[in-house]
């Protein structure tokens, strides 16, 4: 039950990009193809797994033994920077295939605030499930990365859909660009709002 | 350089380089903490503090830092800063850390600095690098100063905490949609103002 109730959470009610704007920045960017953003869902849906997991043992099992919690935002960001570094050598020489499919996307990982962001969440005990915020488990930390990353790649395939439809419109020329995939995520958020009674 | 030339940088950074409307960098901030006039000059101010130190020490140690680990070495310096300004805004505005949330810690990843010690603070010296600091985050400021006021007024009828309607606004302006919905007009407003339209 919980697990349903973290991926609904997750996927719909708190969708990461459209009710709490993490990873804009990629969100507008690569979201010009339906394949480019399969792509970058795919990556991220992999770094913020393992991203996740290794933040959380380094929380609970060295900042807060050794009190040091103040360096949380410093090693986060460092353990994630080198994990994008060492996914891709791994890659590379693993699958060249996943590599030549991927590879542009993974050094894009590191600023995409969305990894830091659930990093953060997780061990944050604020999350609220429904019920009631309390201290995430390692296996619920995972779930939660992961029901997240298929939230984003949701909210990123969708918009890249409407925004090759919006290559073909015509649109008053202030509006070319970014205004107009701007009010379209716009839109699309209200629709995400429906979802806010579900959970 | 000349005094006009450094009055220039920072003109620059307000409208020709402005982070928010026209290089369309630091998205997540500029929507995510906006739902007030007062979030927004927060996160602002919070960012061009980071942005204009990162800039300085980068600025200073560039041609120590070797070419190939740099993208790192520049996150290290931000995120320290980062962990500074979020201790200080703990002890001293608790309301805004509060208000903040996670943003505070994300500022780390902003594309808006890491972009600025890439495209300028590593090959300018100390001084233009603080200039520019400023620029931008004055640009940046003033960007997430006016979204905010603008969804704080639509949203609950209010402009700086003060309140100048009675009952709610409409609160689909404070919520996400909102934010895009905003950022989309100013952006368009922004362009006919400077003509770039």
């Amino acid at each position: 039950m919980e697990i349903l109730l973290i991926f609904i959470s997750a996927i719909f009610v708190n969708n990461v990009v459209l009710s709490q704007f993490l990873g804009v920045c990629p969100f507008l960017g690569v979201s010009k193809k339906v394949g480019t953003a399969i792509g970058m869902t795919a990556a991220v849906t992999f770094v913020m797994a393992i991203a996740t997991l290794v933040t959380y043992l380094l929380q609970y099992h060295v900042l807060v033994p050794l009190h040091i919690e103040f360096l949380q935002t410093v090693s986060f960001i460092l353990v994630i920077a080198s994990l994008v570094q060492m996914v891709e050598i791994i890659i590379k020489k693993i699958s060249p295939s996943l590599y030549q499919a991927l590879g542009i996307f993974l050094p894009l990982i590191t600023t995409n605030c969305v990894v830091l962001g659930v990093a953060i969440q997780v061990v944050s005990n604020e999350y609220d499930f429904g019920a009631g915020a309390h201290m995430l488990g390692l296996g619920q930390s995972l779930l939660f990365a992961i029901a997240t990353a298929i939230g984003y790649g949701l909210a990123l395939i969708l918009f890249a859909g409407i925004r090759e439809q919006l290559e073909l419109s015509n649109v008053p020329k202030a509006f070319k660009g970014v205004p107009i995939a701007l009010l379209t995520a716009g839109i699309m958020a209200l629709a995400f709002m429906g979802f806010s009674g579900l959970v | 350089m000349g005094k006009n030339n450094k009055l220039q940088l920072i003109v620059d950074g307000i409208v020709k380089n402005n982070p928010t409307f026209v290089l369309v960098l630091g998205m997540c901030p500029t929507l995510g903490t906006t739902t007030s006039a007062i979030n927004g000059l927060g996160m602002g101010l919070a960012t061009m503090i980071v942005l204009i130190l990162s800039n300085i020490t980068i600025s200073a140690i560039s041609k120590i830092i070797p070419d190939k680990v740099r993208i790192p070495c520049y996150i290290v310096v931000i995120a320290s800063f980062v962990t500074i300004v979020q201790l200080l805004l703990q002890a001293y505005v608790p309301v805004l850390y509060e208000a903040l949330g996670i943003f505070l810690p994300l500022i780390v990843v902003n594309c808006v600095i890491l972009g600025r010690a890439e495209a300028f603070a590593n090959k300018n010296s100390v001084g233009d690098s603080a200039l520019d600091g400023v620029g931008v985050g004055l640009g940046f400021t003033i960007a997430l100063t006016a979204i905010g006021l603008v969804r704080e007024i639509l949203g609950s009828g209010s402009a700086f905490g003060w309140k100048f309607l009675s009952g709610d606004g409409m609160l689909a302006f404070v919520l996400a949609p909102g934010a895009f919905i905003v950022l989309a007009y100013l952006m368009v407003a922004f362009r006919k103002i400077t003509k770039k339209a």
